[in-house]
């Protein structure tokens, strides 16, 4: 059973009691089929008789407005926009997810530090600072990264919307000044830093290029034996 | 394992000194009332009479975030970690934009207040020092940091005389030191100056007793800028250097 609960130093006033809720993560680019996973997986765990809480990132109600604003504007550099990330992750992470572990409820989380780090990263942030940064955060019971090809994302963004977003396409990095290049570079950067996170904070990798049913069977059979009456408690 | 911890990360790049810039960056700091920004102003009147290019800027209303800043004190929604982390977004937000480009271009950057009032504000909300050091591990290191000691009393007597309403905040009220806002200011300063006392050997700060006449201190001041600017070039010969 580890003793740590946070990666590096724990947040001032961190409630000392057990948190007894589990903490779930899911992490994946856009198209991975992410939310699609949460839904099902809430709404799985809901029949199964287990409260549940979904959060993701930008939801803080501190700071979403300021975040849509900024990159409206584009004007700040990587470690403002790191920084700002990083305040509504600590909005997020004491107001929500902490009070629902608490109580005792499940909490999803549609993205977590992993995403925020590796987009810091590749854009300049060195992993020590980010790592530093993000040390406050709970390590989680679980978190599956749902892995698929830029090719499929490619193909699932196209789909959805029609085009190619310009944050999701790393616009801001000068990768290629051609959207679709630019692109294919900055999903095969991140995917490179998801990599080498994967090992380091124990990544359990899905196979997401599969259609949603596949995944989510595959999923729920990594979700079940944190539920086990037996299960030991790490918090 | 998940939840394991990982493998200690690699040392921290070294934060960048200002000594690899064209410019020169000079720090003042110290508590509410202890006389450092008319100092800060005084030293930029006297730079720009020797004919230097100076920059001023200070830290104590911020630009990006004040509206959240705002709101969250409005509504009590700050905890020590998020208002350290809208501080220190706003600082780097103010480092990029204001002080790295004059200080590049060869200017005398005087900030009144950097990333140690960062350091020891969060500190006394109970913020891990070292974290809330490597946040700001982007911030390059100054030629000069002066730090104006003067008594709690002091920085009391002045701020009550300015007539100066002090604020929720600034007061520490937050913290929960005290039910009045003059108690809880008096003890949330103490804990910013044991914080700055502490920082004086770590970070080499220029210590100026502030409790004495105003031309005695800038004469000191004056006296610790002045082998900075050995060679330094004036606004004149930066102008007609290209030329």
């Amino acid at each position: 059973m580890p003793k740590a609960r946070t990666y590096g130093t724990p947040l001032p006033g961190m409630p000392r009691e057990t948190l007894h809720g589990r903490l779930i993560v899911l992490e994946g680019a856009d198209g991975s089929g992410r939310t699609t996973e949460v839904e099902l997986l809430k709404e799985w765990l809901e029949v199964e008789g287990h409260p549940v809480v979904d959060t993701g990132l930008r939801r803080s109600t501190l700071l979403s407005q300021e975040i849509e604003e900024a990159k409206k504007g584009n004007t700040l550099s990587a470690t403002t926009l790191a920084l700002l990330y990083s305040a509504d992750f600590a909005d997020q992470l004491e107001n929500k997810i902490i009070p629902s572990l608490a109580a005792g409820s499940t909490v999803l989380a549609d993205r977590y530090i992993y995403t925020l780090m590796a987009r810091a990263i590749v854009r300049g942030a060195s992993r020590a600072w980010a790592e530093k940064l993000y040390g406050f955060a709970l390590v989680p019971d679980l978190t599956i990264f749902l892995d698929a090809k830029t090719d499929i994302l490619l193909h699932r963004a196209i789909a959805k919307y029609g085009s190619l977003d310009y944050w999701e396409s790393g616009m801001d990095l000068c990768l290629s000044r051609d959207r679709f290049e630019s692109f294919y570079r900055y999903q095969a950067l991140l995917r490179e830093e998801f990599g080498f996170m994967e090992s380091r904070y124990g990544f359990h990798r899905v196979d997401a290029n599969r259609p949603p049913a596949a995944v989510h069977r595959e999923t729920r059979d990594l979700v079940a034996p944190l539920f086990r009456s037996e299960a030991r408690r790490r918090r | 394992m998940a939840g394991s911890l990982p493998p200690p990360s690699p040392t921290p790049k070294p934060s960048p000194t200002a000594a690899k810039f064209a410019g020169r960056l000079i720090i003042f700091e110290g508590l509410d009332g202890s006389g450092k920004s008319t100092q800060a102003r005084l030293l930029v009147k006297w730079l720009q009479a020797r004919g230097y290019r100076v920059f001023f800027t200070e830290w104590n209303s911020s630009e990006l975030i004040s509206d959240t800043i705002r709101r969250g004190k409005k509504k009590n929604l700050l905890t020590p970690t998020t208002f350290s982390l809208l501080h220190a977004t706003d600082f780097a937000d103010r480092l990029e934009q204001h002080i790295l480009p004059p200080l590049r271009a060869g200017y005398v950057v005087i900030c009144d207040r950097y990333a140690y009032t960062a350091f020891v504000r969060d500190a006394a909300r109970g913020c891990d020092p070292d974290w809330v050091r490597s946040l700001y591990g982007f911030a390059p290191t100054p030629d000069k940091v002066f730090y104006f000691r003067v008594p709690v009393a002091t920085s009391l007597a002045r701020k009550v005389a300015s007539r100066q309403k002090i604020s929720y905040y600034e007061a520490g009220m937050d913290l929960g030191l005290a039910d009045d806002v003059i108690a809880s200011y008096e003890k949330f300063q103490s804990r910013l100056k044991r914080e700055y006392e502490r920082l004086v050997t770590i970070d080499r700060f220029v210590v100026i007793d502030a409790d004495r006449p105003v031309e005695t201190v800038l004469n000191q001041v004056r006296r610790e800028v002045r082998p900075l600017l050995t060679g330094f070039p004036k606004a004149e010969s930066l102008v007609h250097a290209e030329g």
